[in-house]
């Protein structure tokens, strides 16, 4: 075991070089447990990347990622991977999309389906269980991928643009749903995200990346008591972390005004 | 304003469903015309239905057995050139021993060839799916081996294994073999990434990337490779029996033919066509049973007949 002293996770100069691109240089930062981390950047800027080496999935060209002062070799299974596509199988019902889970960790079958109905209950899902995806909408669908991701009630909970396809109003109560489930639970999160209000809305720490190769441009701490209402998006607080991180973008050049 | 967009929406809505184009919004006390609610009508609510599945068909068979049977009965072609249906049928039932005897080998021919085709294509496509070398290496000889006439192989198959069951077995096998290994192969290969990934990130083991996410989202591609094999199954067994056999329903054919027998060649013709199709069904009933779930749904409505 690692010193007691460790972070819980430590990206640590992180590279990550496909051919000739560099998606991430040299990127370190680290989450304490419990932590609710979200980054934002601009398209293509190697974030997908770096979820993708947490949960185990893809190596370091150089550095580390380091989990419990673990580095991360294989894939890391005390986590739940929410895509950007719910990435829900079309033969399978909601609820046997949610066991899929447990049936890759052989987990007891009964106590498996007791909690994934639980946890479909809890997304408003109840009467949707033997429904199909594509019976489904988008904004059901990617409940119920949060449903599998937390199935087996991991450490980690990783999202991938979880809402970006999502209408606002869905997305909204999608936002207000998780925070919901992350109070009860209290997991490390690391959310990825195109919107800046989202980062604001969910997080505790919003990482601001640059465009690729990606590096950390910003960090801000969000000081927004919790539960946060969907009120709170028009507060100065809210408006002014918000305008803030706008700003980073504006001096990166990935937003401008008129284009030259 | 957005009330009336609203309400003009809600109009629209109702408009389509009652299927009244655009008509105004009917006061309810100003009835008399059309029913409230009307159904769609008898003919339309028949074409939807899966009855018609069954009847359309066999009405255009009808018609077609109709014209057929008149220009018999005209007198206009001779009875070996064209047999009338009704003889057809009677042949085909008067003489069942013969045919059922007959049916017997090359039934069997098509089974265990078309078997031995899946049962080899299969982990070639599945090797060819997770070995780039065995991929590269076999890829160049299956083309190759489609592209050489199979009929003209024939013959060496009846010198090689003389006039039994074998070359027929082979015969029937080699000719569904490449259907099958190809959809295999894209059907494996068709597994979104991202789904291997979410189960890779479960921890899943290759076996169970394989059979969770890998197998069923191939299966559909699998069935219309191996559609396309059983159907290709029956033209193999009659070739083989017609290049040389010693028992079979193509053997019959070609005998009959020598003997200008029409009658017997066209009820050999019915019933291996019967043959063919139902094992075609029987194929599709399989495929509709390892394929649970509605792949049908609101995008497939949506997307109308387009």
């Amino acid at each position: 075991m690692a010193a007691a002293s460790a972070p819980f996770i430590e990206f640590d100069a992180f590279t990550k070089s496909f051919d000739a691109v560099t998606a991430v240089s040299e990127m370190s930062f680290e989450l304490e447990r419990g932590e609710f981390l979200a980054i934002v950047g601009p398209s293509g800027c190697g974030k997908s990347t770096l979820l993708m080496a947490l949960a185990g999935l893809t190596q370091p060209s150089t550095g580390q990622v380091r989990v419990q002062g673990e580095p991360v070799l294989k894939p890391y299974t005390d986590l739940g991977f929410v895509f950007q596509g719910a990435e829900l199988l079309p033969w399978r019902t909601a609820l046997q999309n949610v066991l899929l889970q447990s049936e890759i960790r052989r987990a007891p079958k009964q106590e498996s389906e007791r909690r994934a109905r639980e946890l479909l209950g809890q997304v408003g899902l109840d009467g949707f269980e033997d429904s199909y995806p594509d019976e489904l909408s988008g904004g059901m669908k990617q409940r119920v991928a949060l449903c599998r991701a937390l199935l087996h009630d991991p450490e980690i909970l990783v999202m991938d643009e979880p809402f970006g396809a999502l209408d606002a109003l869905t997305r909204d109560q999608i936002q207000i749903d998780l925070q919901r489930m992350w109070m009860e639970r209290r997991k490390t999160v690391v959310f990825v995200t195109h919107s800046i209000d989202e980062a604001v809305f969910l997080a505790d720490r919003v990482l601001v990346f640059s465009p690729r190769p990606a590096r950390i441009a910003a960090e801000f701490r969000v000081p927004l008591e919790r539960p946060r209402h969907l009120s709170a998006r028009t507060g100065p607080e809210f408006t002014r972390l918000v305008g803030e991180i706008r700003g980073v973008f504006e001096t990166l050049g990935v937003l401008r005004e008129e284009r030259k | 304003m957005s009330g009336t967009t609203q309400s003009k929406q809600a109009q629209s809505k109702h408009a389509r469903r009652t299927g009244r184009g655009a008509a105004p919004a009917n006061p309810p006390a100003s009835g008399g015309g059309a029913a409230p609610a009307r159904r769609p009508s008898g003919a339309k609510r028949f074409l939807e239905s899966r009855l018609a599945d069954w009847v359309l068909p066999l009405v255009l068979v009808a018609i077609i057995v109709a014209v057929w049977q008149a220009v018999c009965a005209s007198g206009a072609v001779e009875e070996y050139v064209l047999p009338a249906p009704g003889d057809v049928l009677g042949k085909m039932f008067g003489d069942f021993g013969t045919f059922a005897d007959q049916s017997v080998p090359t039934i069997v021919a098509i089974f265990v060839g078309f078997a031995l085709a899946v049962v080899v294509a299969l982990p070639i496509a599945v090797a060819m799916v997770y070995s780039a070398i065995v991929r590269r290496a076999i890829y160049p000889l299956l083309i190759i081996a489609q592209v050489v006439p199979k009929v003209a192989i024939a013959p060496l198959f009846i010198i090689w294994f003389g006039f039994g069951q074998l070359p027929k077995v082979l015969m029937v096998a080699l000719i569904c073999f490449f259907p099958v290994v190809i959809d295999s192969l894209v059907g494996f290969r068709a597994a979104r990434p991202e789904s291997l990934m979410l189960v890779r990130s479960m921890g899943a083991s290759r076996w169970q990337a394989f059979w969770k996410v890998r197998w069923p989202w191939a299966l559909p591609s699998i069935f219309a490779g191996v559609k396309v094999g059983i159907t290709l199954a029956v033209v193999g067994a009659v070739v083989a029996e017609f290049v040389g056999a010693d028992k079979g329903l193509g053997v019959l054919l070609i005998t009959a033919r020598g003997d200008m027998d029409s009658l017997t060649v066209f009820a050999s013709i019915a019933w291996l066509t019967v043959i063919g199709f139902v094992l075609f069904v029987a194929v599709e009933a399989l495929e509709r049973i390892l394929l649970p779930g509605k792949r049908g749904g609101r995008s497939h409505e949506a997307s109308g007949s387009l």
